[in-house]
């Protein structure tokens, strides 16, 4: 039986082999760090400054944000440039909640007004902030709102058939159009300046260790979640007809499937992720402005994704990670050379490794297994 | 031409006109197919075959006209995924098999099964359904290709496998389009008799230019021309009629 091996769909996504390196990363991230941080005396070689743990914390923000990316351009082939803005919706959402446990120790030590809002002369609070004040609520928002942006957006957008770059056209749109929507002081965000000087979140002080330990944390969990989510999406049936309708969409259409509907739920729980990634971003950063729904940040997201490698969900992650550890790095040694080599990178990406580090890693890993002869493979099955 | 019953025609067009941009590609194309029968389609370039296929599979709305399934179903009111779950199947002029999924997995798509965002979300492919794909692999002669990428395949062996992706979804109707295109002779009789078998327990249209090929068939034939209705009857018949020579096969 030589061709057993190949009777059947494509491998298990849930071999063991894929579970063990799952937890090892996991063991790693939710474990091993923060024991360096914090058993490793601070002067030693190996130690790992407080600082850095809310900005690995922040990476993996960034890695669930291209996770939920990679679902829908990876695999249905939507490339939204507009994405920042469910990640800023997200983060907006817990930025409300922040602004709200400060409480009267603001500025104008106004119990019920965040500052900006006294700067504005306003004398109660908006409508839409009502319940902010409550983390359950706040919770809710984060993942409704961009849930519901998402769920609107692409109803219009995909019944219509909207698709390639002129979907991508009008995500940049919607994320340009928030931009200034949220610019505007009259909006009731803060304007230009955001929100920020955040205090405590469910009671803990933002500003100590342990809370920002739990922060990151907590992003390790929603990104092996997340990532969990979207694998299993996308190794159900209803991935293999999103590769399908990426490939070939009116031919799915004729084999009876709603290509409307199967793109809008991956585009709505995409949006949701990113939304909880931008809720986990924000109480690490301490700020959210505006300028985290410009259209150059959404288009940063893909490159993370293509650099990583798109449609294998690992790669949007290792995209992230080390798109933006460079970026760190270079903007504090270079500043000036970053934009040159993030538009290195996706040249690079495009024209000379297109399958991105993970693919390049698979098909070297497929080519070493499959060179000595296909029969050895049977025999072994 | 406008009194035909429609009570037991299991496809019913009656006067449909498609106009793109002032061009006539159908012109009052009035067409019945009865359950169970096998209908080859012929006509020059131009003639409006594929747009009939467009009509019925509801990518193109007519301007006007009826098109009517089993009597009942008005497919001009109904889009392409409620056509294809109606019964109506397709196979394009282009074989056009998903590049990026396996052999298996393009038939693990056409299987008569949930098409529901939830169903194939959370669906299992239990093992009667796994038999199916199994038995139709070998139907098609491509069970050794079964795990390759649709897209490593021939381009015969393409056609198979978009004709075995209809096979297995027991439509009522199959609309075949050009189904031996590109084939070789070995590949071209083999699929007639495929037709031919599959032709026993459903309806069956096929658009074709290859005339042994519509010969080796011996069904009825259609000829279309500028939109409409130019001839119809055996093979023998149309060939023998004077304004089909003209018109196509006496050039």
């Amino acid at each position: 039986m030589a061709l057993a091996y190949s009777f059947g769909p494509r491998k298990s996504a849930w071999s063991s082999g894929f579970w063990a390196c799952f937890l090892g990363c996991g063991l790693v991230l939710a474990a091993v760090i923060p024991a360096i941080n914090l058993w490793m005396p601070p002067n030693s070689a190996a130690a790992l400054p407080d600082y850095l743990i809310p900005l690995l914390g922040k990476y993996l923000c960034y890695a669930l944000l291209a996770v939920s990316l990679d679902l829908i351009w990876g695999y249905a082939g939507i490339l939204s440039l507009g994405h920042g803005a469910f990640f800023a919706l997200g983060g907006y959402c817990m930025g409300m909640y922040l602004m709200r446990q400060i409480g009267t120790r603001g500025v104008y030590g106004n119990p019920l007004l965040p500052d900006f809002m006294v700067f504005l002369n306003w004398q109660k609070l908006p409508w839409f902030w009502w319940g902010f004040d409550h983390f359950a609520w706040a919770a809710a928002m984060v993942i409704l709102v961009p849930g519901l942006l998402a769920l609107v957006f692409g109803w219009l957008a995909f019944r219509s058939r909207v698709t390639g770059v002129y979907l991508s056209i009008i995500t940049q749109a919607m994320t340009y159009a928030l931009m200034l929507a949220f610019f505007r002081n009259d909006m009731g965000f803060g304007g230009n300046n955001g929100m920020t000087d955040y205090k405590d979140i469910l009671g803990w002080d933002v500003h100590q260790p342990a809370t920002r330990l739990g922060l990151y944390l907590a992003s390790v969990a929603a990104l092996g979640l997340g990532y969990l989510l979207c694998r299993y999406i996308t190794s159900s049936k209803l991935g293999r007809v999103l590769l399908a309708l990426r490939d070939a969409e009116s031919r799915v259409r004729f084999l009876g499937y709603s290509v409307t509907n199967a793109k809008l739920f991956v585009f709505t729980v995409s949006a949701v992720l990113a939304g909880i990634a931008g809720a986990l971003y924000v109480p690490q950063v301490g700020i959210i402005n505006p300028s985290e729904f410009s259209p150059g940040n959404s288009i940063e997201i893909a490159i993370w994704v293509s650099v990583g490698g798109r449609g294998t969900l690992s790669g949007a992650i290792v995209g992230a990670l080390l798109v933006n550890a460079a970026k760190t790095w270079l903007t504090g040694a270079a500043p000036e050379t970053w934009l040159f080599v993030l538009g290195a990178l996706f040249v690079a990406t495009t024209l000379v490794f297109p399958r991105g580090i993970v693919g390049l890693l698979r098909q070297v890993r497929w080519t070493r297994l499959r060179a000595p002869t296909p029969v050895a493979a049977g025999e072994q099955a | 031409m406008n009194t035909v019953s429609t009570t037991d025609a299991l496809l019913y067009l009656n006067g449909v006109t498609v106009s793109f941009d002032g061009f006539r590609a159908l012109n009052e194309l009035s067409l019945i197919v009865e359950k169970g029968e096998l209908r080859t389609i012929i006509g020059p370039n131009g003639a409006g075959k594929t747009t009939m296929m467009d009509v019925v599979t509801g990518k193109t709305r007519p301007d006007s006209g009826e098109v009517f399934f089993q009597g009942t179903a008005d497919l001009t009111r109904l889009d392409e995924a409620k056509i294809a779950n109606l019964g109506i199947g397709r196979k394009f002029q282009r074989p056009t098999v998903f590049e990026n999924l396996t052999v298996f997995e393009n038939l693990e798509l056409s299987l008569a099964d949930s098409r529901t965002t939830w169903g194939t979300l959370f669906g299992r492919l239990t093992p009667d359904r796994r038999d199916r794909i199994g038995a139709t692999l070998a139907r098609i002669g491509l069970t050794e290709q079964s795990g390759q990428p649709a897209g490593a395949l021939s381009h015969g062996q393409k056609q198979w496998l978009e004709i075995g992706m209809l096979l297995i979804h027991d439509r009522t109707l199959l609309l075949l389009d050009e189904p031996v295109a590109g084939m070789t002779d070995r590949e071209t009789e083999e699929t007639a008799e495929l037709i031919l078998d599959l032709a026993k327990d459903r309806t069956i249209i096929v658009v074709e230019h290859d005339m042994a090929f519509v010969r080796s068939l011996g069904a009825r034939v259609t000829v279309l021309h500028e939109g409409s209705v130019l001839a119809e009857g055996s093979i023998d018949h149309v060939q023998d009629d004077p304004r089909v020579i003209e018109v196509y096969l006496g050039r």
